[in-house]
């Protein structure tokens, strides 16, 4: 007796949840493993999900077994040599001829359990608590789309939107709420007028019957639909959230800016770009450059063509600022993230400064500025960086940071926008 | 007669016919099976059934992830192929086969699993002693619900901590012996009232005349708990720990439970591969030899077969211990060509054997061994020789390792016996009993590891015991012996 059953249409991922105990149960390790990742990819990689590897130690499941030493003898296949007697020099690790079979000591496990995880996974971990800064409290009262959406039922509508159900069961609950005292009254009357037909009072029963008329006629004038039953399908219209967001890339190129700077620089926009990804629909990116005078370029010109030049900040503010009013006016997020050494002259900072507070400030989400400096330079404020200072006071959707090294990105990022009720 | 197919492709009707005609065999041989559920799945299911030890359904739990994170990644980088079939130990007996296969592959496997694997499953002593094939499925079903039960009650944290324990100590978990079923109340009462009227019988006024026995000898010292050593520690946890809460109780019951599923599995690995292989063989060389099957099929087939019994040498890169497949195997087809055709040191070994009928000699043997003793008795000079089986000594006091012994003359006892022992559960899981439970003092718990030749525990001993002492909820100390002293430090966990 044979029962074929096709168990393919079940589905996989039954081991999901497993599998998602075991990614919550090392968290910890498993962010370790993700922040040293992120130093070491190159950057078109950095929204892939990744291998990460867990020291095996921390994630073994301990139970009684034999270590190494004391006597014992094994059983193995395939001699070819050895007689008797013969005596081998002992392998250095448990390898080789170490082992019997599964019980071969556990020499040489040290190395790491290695696994990967999804992009999901990895982005997940990667932006785990972090928050984009000023997103729930303003986006309600910028927001210009609205969405029709069920909201229960309502006396009053359009006969299009009558909820036949609804209305039904709303009849037949009057029906029965009206209805019950008079049939309790009938079956007391019948039951007295019986009685009365029995003992012979003709006089009363005649009473008796027409009152049980008139109960019964009113009974059946109760409707079987009235107007207070009526209920309509009701729908309100709710603000949305705009789920289109435009990111400004402004960027020091000047001569100032050496590679390790703008790797640096690199870093963050690609962190700030996936992190505005994982909000929004659509992020659009807007690659400015700027020396002495700043332009509008395509992302692999602004990451990998070599410019240099003087600095003027405040030119690449105003062309960002140009370009915003031209094609992202209304129904978008506006962030803008500025990476620059700082290496600023005469009134630009001033001037960039002003410009940033009184134009570009009020029109963003957040504005992000991070100076770079050399790992090795004692001197962290530039001129730019006193002056921003001022206007970070000021408001409330600017931030500033330094960073030095590579590994400091990820830090910086993760405290620029760290969840605010933390 | 004509073949069943041509070609790779398989679909429903012909998986039927195969098991139609493989059934067919199989009664000729007087297989005894419980009947058959085929479960056609995916590769990715497969694995997903890897994770929880090929159970169908299982209680959450990280490790299982961990499991499946490990199989996947394996895969995927092609370092393991995935297994051609799954098979459980239940009545119905559930295969799973993968959709990959072709119907060359899906054939072997079912000989292999539904008529092999199901024969030894109802046949072998240690199945029908020690797992109920007919409540398994229920059972993991109550296991599961009830472990979700309790997460949602009181927190996944607070479940995962007991099951972790647990885990650590599954392997001591099982009992090796059975334990008396409690007697009925009817067989108390007639046990009372026999004894009652032995004491009748047995009476003698003149024991009353003797002197009464000073007080303090009789209670000196109290009684020893448990009197015995324990060695099912689990079991010992589950009814005397003093702290667990009823769910805990539980959940260690469960955890016990499918230790003592699986045991007679770890037991019976060469033996129970070695039957199923010896069946895919034996029947589907004989659905050739009918001419249901083409050439074709038998090439492919003679492939897969050729690849499961494979046995590399020990220096070779491919070397990963003894292949249960292959020894198993061997040792099925030696002991079928010991009855058919002996030789003369065939007689002198296995006398009773020789010239026997074979599939009597066959049944026997797996109705009635487990690996330690089914090589013991079976594992014939010839296949020694076969196997180029040699024995290494390796010795603390000594710089080098010693060959023992090898596949000669003087050395075919020895050699087996070695071998046999190398498959015995004790010699695989360290002798760890408890010994003392401190009932009327600090409640502590004390373990001891009986230490043989020297052979000490590795450090996650003292994980072990950490996780013994949170379901204990009292001190914990391993100690270790050798020949009644003790030796070594002691692990500790305070209370």
């Amino acid at each position: 007796m044979l029962h074929l059953i096709d168990r393919r249409p079940n589905g996989r991922g039954k081991s999901a949840v497993n599998r998602e105990r075991f990614l919550r149960r090392y968290k910890a390790q498993i962010q370790d493993a993700v922040k040293k990742m992120v130093g070491e990819r190159r950057l078109g990689d950095m929204e892939q999900g990744g291998e990460v590897r867990v020291p095996k130690k921390d994630i073994s499941e301990p139970s009684f077994g034999f270590g190494r030493g004391g006597d014992r003898e094994f059983v193995l296949p395939g001699n070819r040599e050895y007689v008797a007697g013969d005596r081998i020099p002992r392998p250095e690790s448990a390898g080789g001829a170490g082992g019997s079979g599964s019980e071969g000591g556990e020499g040489g496990s040290d190395d790491a359990f290695t696994f990967s995880l999804s992009r999901e996974e990895f982005m997940q971990i990667f932006f785990d608590d972090l928050e984009l800064p000023n997103l729930a409290r303003t986006e309600i009262g910028h927001s210009e789309q609205r969405r029709s959406i069920r909201a229960g039922y309502t006396k009053s509508g359009v006969p299009a939107n009558l909820s036949v159900i609804r209305t039904l069961r709303q009849a037949l609950a009057r029906r029965i709420a009206l209805a019950g005292g008079l049939a309790r009254e009938t079956d007391a009357l019948d039951a007295a007028f019986a009685m009365a037909v029995a003992a012979g009072h003709a006089g009363q029963a005649a009473e008796l019957h027409a009152e049980l008329e008139r109960l019964r006629r009113r009974r059946g004038r109760l409707p079987f639909l009235d107007e207070p039953d009526l209920r309509y399908r009701n729908r309100v219209w709710k603000p949305e959230p705009i789920a289109r967001a435009v990111m400004f890339c402004l960027m020091d190129v000047s001569a100032s800016m050496d590679e390790d700077k703008k790797d640096l620089a690199k870093r963050f926009y690609t962190l700030l770009y996936l992190f505005l990804t994982r909000k929004y629909g659509a992020v659009d990116l807007v690659f400015i450059r700027h020396t002495d005078d700043a332009e509008e370029v395509d992302e692999e010109t602004f990451f990998h063509d070599t410019r240099s030049g003087g600095t003027v900040v405040c030119s690449a503010l105003e062309l960002a600022d140009r370009i915003r009013m031209e094609r992202y006016a209304s129904g978008w997020n506006v962030y803008a993230a500025q990476a620059s050494d700082g290496d600023a002259f005469g009134a630009d900072p001033a001037r960039s400064a002003r410009f940033l507070r009184e134009q570009l400030l009020p029109a963003t989400r957040y504005y992000t500025y991070l100076e770079l400096a050399a790992p090795d330079s004692q001197e962290r404020s530039s001129s730019l960086w006193a002056e921003y200072e001022r206007v970070a006071e000021a408001s409330g959707n600017f931030a500033m940071r330094h960073a030095t090294r590579r590994d400091e990105i990820y830090p910086v990022f993760r405290e620029l926008f760290r969840k605010e009720n933390q | 007669m004509t073949p069943i197919s041509h070609g790779a492709d398989w679909d429903f009707g012909l998986l039927e016919r195969y098991d139609g005609a493989i059934a067919e065999v199989a009664a000729e041989y007087r297989l005894d099976t419980y009947p058959n559920q085929i479960e056609i799945i995916t590769s990715e299911q497969m694995l997903d059934a890897y994770a929880s030890s090929g159970l169908p359904v299982g209680y959450p739990h990280w490790s299982y992830g961990k499991e499946f994170i490990r199989n996947e990644q394996a895969y995927r980088r092609g370092m393991q192929g995935l297994a051609y079939e799954i098979v459980i130990n239940s009545n119905p007996c559930i295969a799973y086969l993968m959709e990959e296969n072709t119907i060359a592959t899906q054939a072997l496997v079912i000989a292999h699993a539904c008529y092999g694997h199901n024969s030894f499953f109802k046949g072998n002593h240690l199945f029908r002693q020690w797992t109920a094939a007919d409540a398994i499925l229920d059972y993991l079903v109550f296991a599961r619900g009830y472990v979700m039960q309790c997460e949602e009650r009181h927190g996944a944290a607070a479940v995962e901590e007991v099951l972790d324990a647990c885990h650590a100590l599954m392997p001591h978990g099982v009992d090796r012996y059975r334990r008396p079923a409690a007697p009925t109340l009817k067989a108390e009462a007639a046990r009372l009232a026999e004894r009652e009227a032995h004491r009748e019988r047995q009476f003698n006024d003149l024991w009353r005349t003797l002197p009464e026995c000073p007080a303090e000898g009789r209670t000196a010292g109290k009684a020893r708990f448990p009197a015995e050593p324990q060695e099912n520690i689990l079991y010992f946890v589950e009814k005397y720990s003093p702290k667990l809460e009823p769910w805990q109780r539980e959940l260690v019951r469960i955890v016990r439970k499918l230790a003592q599923y699986f045991y007679p599995q770890a037991q019976t690995k060469v033996m129970n591969e070695g039957w199923a292989t010896f069946w895919h063989y034996t029947i589907v060389n004989r659905l050739h030899e009918k001419g249901l099957v083409d050439d074709g099929f038998m090439l492919e087939f003679l492939k897969s077969h050729t690849n499961v019994i494979a046995q590399p040498a020990y220096d070779s890169n491919a070397y990963g211990g003894l292949n249960p497949y292959a020894l198993g195997f061997a040792l099925f087809r030696d002991l079928r060509r010991i009855c058919e055709a002996p030789d003369a040191e065939d007689r002198a070994w296995f006398p009773q054997l020789a010239g026997s009928d074979w599939r009597v000699a066959l049944d026997f043997a797996m109705r009635n061994f487990k690996d330690e003793s089914f090589i013991a008795q079976y594992l014939s000079p010839r296949l020694i020789r076969e196997f180029h089986l040699f024995a290494v000594a390796d010795h603390d006091g000594e710089d080098a390792l010693k060959v023992d012994s090898i596949h000669d003359e003087h050395g075919y006892r020895r050699v087996r016996k070695l071998l046999a022992g190398q498959h015995a559960q004790e010699i695989r899981v360290p002798d760890v009993q408890v010994v003392h439970y401190d009932r009327d003092g600090d409640r502590s718990l004390t373990l001891r590891h009986q230490r043989r030749r020297g052979r000490p525990l590795t450090d996650a001993a003292a994980e072990v015991v950490l996780h013994l002492r949170r379901l204990w909820g009292f001190a914990v100390r391993l100690e270790t012996w050798e020949d009644e002293s003790r030796v070594g430090d002691v692990v500790e966990c305070a209370a």
